[in-house]
C-alpha cells in the first residue's frame, strides 16, 4: 500500500492533529514504512480464527451500582486550565 | 556484592543505618549523576518517608521494605507530585490521586526518590522518544538503556536506587533489564492492578518490577500483585507468596528453545552468551527441547496495529480541556482540540495515533485491527501449545546488545529491536529479563517466558540461576 500527503493529511485531522508541511513530509515517508511492516500480516489465512480482544479469558467484570468514592470534583478540577463554577471552560461554541 | 533490598533490609534493621542516611546517600548519587534517570527527584519528600520509616524501625513496627529507597516509573500516579508520562501533554500535571502501585509501594513504607524518565507515553525502545531527553546507559553513555522504562533500568543499573518500577506493554520492563544487566519481571496481565497507570495499550500495559535479583523481585511482587476491584481488568485469584517457592529444586524442568528466537537478525555473540546460560541450565538438571512457535512472525504487525489502535483511543482523552497542555489563547474549540494536541504530543507518539486512526477508519478495520486480533489469537495458541511439552521457554530479550543513542532514525527499524518481547504481550504471558553475561562490555540478558500466572516458578528458575552465576552482581564502572 501507499499512503500519500493528502492522505495522511485526512488521517491526522481524524485523530485531531495538525501537521506542518515538514511533518507531513516526514510522517508520509514513516507510516509508509510502517504500514509494509503490516503487509506479512495479509498472507495469513484466518479465516477460521475467532478474534482475540482480551489477553486473559476472563468477563468483563461490573461494579455495583453504588457510591463508593466522595465528591473530588475540586481536587480534579484544580488541574484544569480554564473552570468556572464546576465547569470546564472552552471557547464559546453557539453564539 | 551489589546493595539489593535483603541486604540493605538487613542494615536498617540491625541499625547499622537509618534510612535517612540510606536515602541521603542515594539522592547525592542521583544529583551527581549524568544518566538523565530522572524527571522529578521528590528529595524533600523522600527525607520525610525516611524519617518516618526510621521512626517505625525505632518502634519495631516495619517489613522488608521500610524505608528502602525506590525510583517510580513516572507513569504511575502519584498523588501531589508530576506525573508527565515523559510527555510535554503532561508537564503540568500533578496527579489529585495515587496509582494503586503508588499506594502499595507508600504503605510499604518504601521511599520515593524521584520519578524516572521514560518514552512518551510509553512508546519506544530507546528511551529518546521523551521530552526530557534521552537517558544513557550506565555501562556506557554513548548507548541507549532501551526503553520504555530506560529511566528505571538505568537508575537501578546505575545505583540510584535499589529498586525500581516499571510498565511492560510490548517489552519495556525486559529490553531494558536486558540491556542494563538488571532483572526485570513482567507478570502475567491483569495480576497487578493498572489503576492509575497512564494507559497506551490498555490490552497489553502491565507494572513490574525491576531489581539487582529474582528474589527482590519476589519480595516486591508480593507488595504490588493482587486482585483490585478499580481496575476491571484486574483478575480476582488467590495472592500467591513468590517467595515460598524461590528455593524449591529446578532439576527436571524442561526448557522450549523456539527456533524462531535464534533467527537471522540475532547477533551471534547475543545468541552464544543465551546458549550459555542454557548449558548452565543443563548442567544444572534441566531438559532441553527444541519447539517452535510458528507465527512469531507476525507478532511485529499484530502487536503495532492493535497497540497504535488502542493508543489512538486512550490518548483522545488528552484535549487540553481538563488537564494537561492547552494551547494560548485559542480562537475556537476546533483550534482548541488540534492545537494543543499538535504542540503537546511528540512525534513518535502523533505517529502511532495516526497508525491507529487509519486502521481503525471505515474501510480498514477488517484489513488491519480485525485481522491483527486473529493473528494474536493464533500467537497465543502457540504458546498454549508449547507450554503443554516444556516448562518456560527461554531465549533471548533483545537481538542485539545496547545500541548507540541516535543510531536508529526511523520508527519501522525502531519497531523490529522488539521481535522477540511483543508475543509475550500479545499473549499477555509473565516473562522476566536475567543477567546472562556480556559481549564488549555490555550486558546480555535471558528472557524466561512462562505460562499464565506462572511467576513463582519463574522466579524460582531465575534465582537458582542467580545462585550459580555472578552476572547480576556486576557493575557498572562509577561515572
Amino acid at each position: 500500500m501507499s499512503l500519500n500527503k493528502d492522505k495522511v493529511s485526512e488521517i491526522a485531522s481524524l485523530a485531531m492533529l495538525s501537521l506542518t508541511d515538514e511533518q507531513l513530509k516526514s510522517n508520509t515517508k514513516e507510516l509508509n514504512k510502517i504500514f509494509d511492516l503490516f503487509t506479512e500480516l495479509s498472507q495469513l489465512n484466518v479465516d477460521d480464527v475467532s478474534p482475540m480482544t482480551h489477553p486473559i479469558n476472563i468477563n468483563q467484570r461490573l461494579l455495583e451500582d453504588k457510591v463508593v468514592d466522595k465528591d473530588k470534583s475540586k481536587e480534579f478540577q484544580a488541574i484544569a486550565p480554564k473552570t468556572k463554577d464546576r465547569y470546564y471552560l472552552v471557547p464559546k461554541v453557539i453564539e | 556484592m551489589q546493595n539489593t533490598i535483603k541486604s540493605l533490609a538487613n542494615g536498617l534493621k540491625n541499625k547499622e543505618f537509618s534510612s535517612v542516611e540510606l536515602t541521603t546517600d542515594y539522592l547525592n548519587f542521583i544529583n551527581k549523576s549524568d544518566l538523565n534517570a530522572f524527571i522529578t527527584i521528590t528529595d524533600e519528600l523522600a527525607i520525610s518517608q525516611a524519617k518516618a520509616a526510621d521512626q517505625n524501625i525505632a518502634n519495631n513496627s516495619f517489613n522488608i521494605l521500610t524505608g528502602m529507597p525506590y525510583a517510580h516509573k513516572d507513569i504511575f500516579c502519584t498523588k501531589g507530585v508530576k506525573t508527565s508520562a515523559g510527555s510535554k501533554m503532561l508537564d503540568n500535571f500533578i496527579s489529585p490521586y495515587n496509582a494503586t502501585v503508588s499506594d502499595k509501594l507508600d504503605n510499604s513504607g518504601a521511599v520515593m526518590l524521584g520519578k524516572t524518565n521514560l518514552d512518551e507515553f510509553a512508546m519506544g525502545s530507546s528511551n529518546e522518544n521523551s521530552y526530557y531527553g534521552a537517558v544513557k546507559n550506565p555501562w556506557n553513555l554513548n548507548k541507549t538503556p532501551g526503553g520504555s522504562s530506560g529511566g528505571s533500568a538505568a537508575a537501578v543499573a546505575g545505583e540510584l536506587s535499589v529498586f525500581a518500577t516499571g510498565t511492560d506493554t510490548g517489552g519495556s520492563i525486559r529490553q531494558p533489564s536486558s540491556l542494563c544487566g538488571i532483572t526485570g519481571i513482567k507478570p502475567t496481565y491483569g495480576l497487578v492492578s493498572r489503576y492509575g497507570m497512564i494507559a497506551y495499550a490498555s490490552s497489553f500495559d502491565q507494572a513490574g518490577v525491576m531489581t539487582k535479583t529474582a528474589e527482590d523481585s519476589a519480595i516486591l511482587l508480593n507488595l504490588i500483585a493482587g486482585f483490585d476491584e478499580k481496575d476491571s481488568t484486574s483478575v480476582n485469584r488467590n495472592n500467591e507468596d513468590y517467595l515460598k517457592t524461590i528455593n524449591d529444586s529446578i532439576q527436571g524442568l524442561t526448557i522450549g528453545l523456539p527456533k524462531e528466537f535464534f533467527s537471522d537478525g540475532l547477533d551471534d555473540k547475543v545468541a552464544n552468551k543465551i546458549m550459555l546460560a542454557v548449558k548452565e541450565f543443563e548442567s544444572m538438571g534441566l531438559k532441553v527441547k527444541d519447539i517452535s512457535l510458528p507465527h512469531s512472525n507476525y507478532a511485529i504487525p499484530s502487536y503495532y496495529i492493535i497497540a497504535s489502535c488502542e493508543c489512538s483511543s486512550n490518548l483522545l482523552r488528552l484535549d487540553g480541556v481538563r488537564y494537561g497542555h492547552r494551547c494560548q489563547d485559542p480562537k475556537d474549540l476546533q483550534d482548541l482540540y488540534l492545537r494543543s494536541r499538535s504542540e503537546g504530543f511528540g512525534d513518535e507518539v502523533k505517529r502511532r495515533i495516526m497508525v491507529g486512526t487509519y486502521a481503525l477508519s471505515a474501510g480498514y478495520y477488517d484489513a488491519y485491527y480485525l485481522k491483527a486480533q486473529k493473528a494474536r489469537r493464533l500467537i497465543s495458541d502457540d504458546f498454549q501449545k508449547a507450554f503443554q511439552s516444556v516448562d518456560v521457554i527461554m531465549g533471548p530479550v533483545s537481538p542485539t546488545t545496547a545500541f548507540d543513542l541516535a543510531s536508529i532514525h526511523d520508527s519501522a527499524s525502531m519497531y523490529l529491536s522488539d521481535i522477540y518481547t511483543l508475543s509475550v504481550n500479545l499473549a499477555g504471558l509473565p516473562a522476566m529479563s536475567v543477567p546472562a553475561g556480556f559481549s564488549q562490555n555490555l550486558p546480555v540478558g535471558l528472557q524466561l517466558i512462562g505460562n499464565h500466572w506462572s511467576e513463582a516458578k519463574l522466579l524460582n528458575i531465575a534465582h537458582k540461576f542467580q545462585e550459580q552465576t555472578n552476572f547480576h552482581n556486576q557493575t557498572p564502572a562509577k561515572i
